[in-house]
């Protein structure tokens, strides 16, 4: 049963319209690892973890959860699959017409039926385990800094105690010390709940600190995969170029030269 | 261009966005007879569409009996019929302009409101991730608006039917010299159940449209804040146009006896 990887994709294509943006993605990560997806803007990352959580169908493809199939899965048996689930988006996603404990309450009141004086206890520890106050509970998400809403979206996702967490993004558009903050808060967090996770970043800070594996994706495929140490000499020119940031190589940016 | 191919073209894609329609609202109405039920958020809906159109109705009523009433006098005049005023204005308010006039302006208000708080919940990725928590949106977002517009739409209507009544007695009976009691006793002979009750029934069947409305093009709204705000006009457009159209419908099949 350990040998069954907790996630496999293989040959997961999505399209819109004419437009290929996911081109056969294979890709597997054991029990309780942490995958870390790097790549371009706009190549596909976000789609492919849709894809996973069944929020967009893939036109083909297989997506395994624990060795059983979820593409097409629905009703009963695609809720039962969500509770494995959490998720946090990149752009927070919180509920602005809910207080930040009932947010971060939200999976398990809507979601598990608890009680809502339980569920808010419960939440304002997860909201100590990111940083934050028991007062902090009672804002509205506008009331709250980009770092602080990315925090508080950290413990919506985890609040659940998921098996199973996607990151999309989780340092973007922060400054690098709450980058810092929140990828230690990742690396904890997912310490703690045994998690296995899939974290998608193009920084590579951030990538070198929660990743076990490293993945990238370029024009709609996997090129290169391998353990985090081997990040620096991968041997793969997309690799290299994508790292260090450098705007000559093999990857083009669609930019019209004067 | 091929005009042919045009006129096709346009009416597949009508067939198209008719189908997912009638998709969308069966799930809505599903969801809205399955548990789990969120009653603190149809609670929430019931205020925000019953009592905060209060006003919005009611004013309106109240100037369309009024100018309703005077209309009837000066146009009746010409052939000896302005005794005819309090008749013509109970009849034409409750069967009629009580129910459009007031599901015009419910549209305008919560069709709009509802395409934008929904709308904005689906480009911030707010949509995906209550699936993430495991709740279904038809559920949290639909069925409540769904149940709320369709209770709440014949109470305003009621409403609206007193107060339009009432504007033209004022101006019947404060500008034009009727009598008072008179004017009264015959609104009074001259309302009928059935008129009433098919304007209620109008009103249940537009706020559905109201709600289905604002809550379908939210959820397909896409592309930021503009997408958003054509989701909010389009909610705003389609909900009258089809409120006109249901209107024609009903009134054709409860008086064509
Ligand atoms: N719902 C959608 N409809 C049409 N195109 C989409 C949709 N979602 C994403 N795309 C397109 O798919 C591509 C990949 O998007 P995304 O996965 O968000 O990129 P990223 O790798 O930056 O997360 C983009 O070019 C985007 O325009
Ligand atoms: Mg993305």
């Amino acid at each position: 049963m350990n040998d069954v990887p907790k996630i496999r994709l293989q040959g997961v294509q999505k399209r819109f319209g004419p437009k290929v943006v996911l081109d056969g993605v294979d890709l597997e990560i054991p029990r309780g690892k942490s995958l870390v997806v790097i790549g371009g803007s706009g190549t596909g990352k976000s789609v492919m973890i849709k894809c996973v959580l069944g929020l967009m169908r893939p036109e083909k493809g297989s997506i395994q959860i624990d060795g059983e199939e979820t593409v097409g899965l629905r009703g009963d048996a695609r809720d039962r699959l969500m509770r494995k689930f959490g998720m946090l988006f990149q752009g927070a996603a919180l509920f602005d017409s809910l207080r930040v404990w009932e947010n971060v309450a939200f999976g398990l009141i809507q979601g598990r039926g608890m009680g809502r004086v339980q569920a808010k206890k419960l939440a304002q520890e997860k909201l100590g385990q990111v940083g934050l106050g028991a007062e902090v509970g009672e804002l509205f998400p506008a009331e709250l800094s980009g770092g602080m809403q990315k925090r508080v979206a950290l413990a919506r996702a985890i609040a659940a105690e998921p098996e199973i967490i996607f990151f999309d993004e989780p340092t973007t558009g922060l400054d690098p010390i709450m980058a810092d903050v929140i990828n230690d808060l990742i690396v904890h967090c997912v310490e703690q709940l045994g998690a296995t996770t899939l974290s998608i970043t193009h920084d590579m800070a951030s990538a070198r600190k929660i990743a076990d594996r490293v993945a990238m994706i370029h024009k709609g495929k996997i090129i290169w995969t391998g353990p985090v140490e081997e990040v620096d000499r991968s041997g793969n020119p997309f690799v290299d170029q994508f790292i260090h940031g450098r705007a000559e190589g093999p990857i083009h940016m669609e930019v019209r030269r004067p | 261009m091929n005009p042919f191919a045009a006129v096709g073209r346009a009416f597949i894609t009508f067939l198209r966005t008719a189908g997912k329609l009638g998709i969308f609202g069966f799930h809505g109405v599903r969801h809205i007879f399955a548990p789990p039920f969120y009653m603190r958020l149809i609670g929430q809906q019931i205020m925000s569409i019953g009592y905060y159109s209060l006003p919005v109705v009611g004013l309106t009523a109240l100037f369309t009996g009024m100018v309703l009433a005077l209309q009837i006098y000066i146009g009746g005049s010409r052939f000896n019929a302005e005794s005819l005023v309090a008749n013509i204005v109970v009849l034409g308010i409750t069967r009629e302009l009580g129910p459009v006039i007031g599901a015009l302006m419910v549209a305008g208000r919560v069709s709009a409101a509802m395409a934008a708080e929904i709308g904005t919940m689906r480009v911030t990725e707010q949509i995906d991730a209550l699936t993430t928590l495991s709740t279904n949106p038809f559920k949290y977002l639909v069925a409540p608006r769904l149940l709320a517009a369709t209770l709440m739409m014949p109470l305003l209507v009621l409403i609206a039917d007193i107060i339009g009544v009432m504007g033209g007695y004022i101006v019947g009976t404060g500008k034009l010299g009727f009598n008072e009691a008179t004017y009264l006793q015959t609104t009074y002979d001259f309302l009928e159940a059935s008129d009433v009750v098919s304007g209620l029934v109008k009103a249940a069947v537009f706020g559905f449209i109201i709600a289905l409305m604002g809550c379908y093009h939210g959820f397909h709204s896409q592309g930021g804040a503009q997408g958003v705000g054509r989701a909010t006009t389009n909610a705003v457009v389609s909900a009258s146009i089809l409120i006109l159209f249901a209107n024609y419908l009903v009134t054709e099949l409860f008086f064509s006896k």
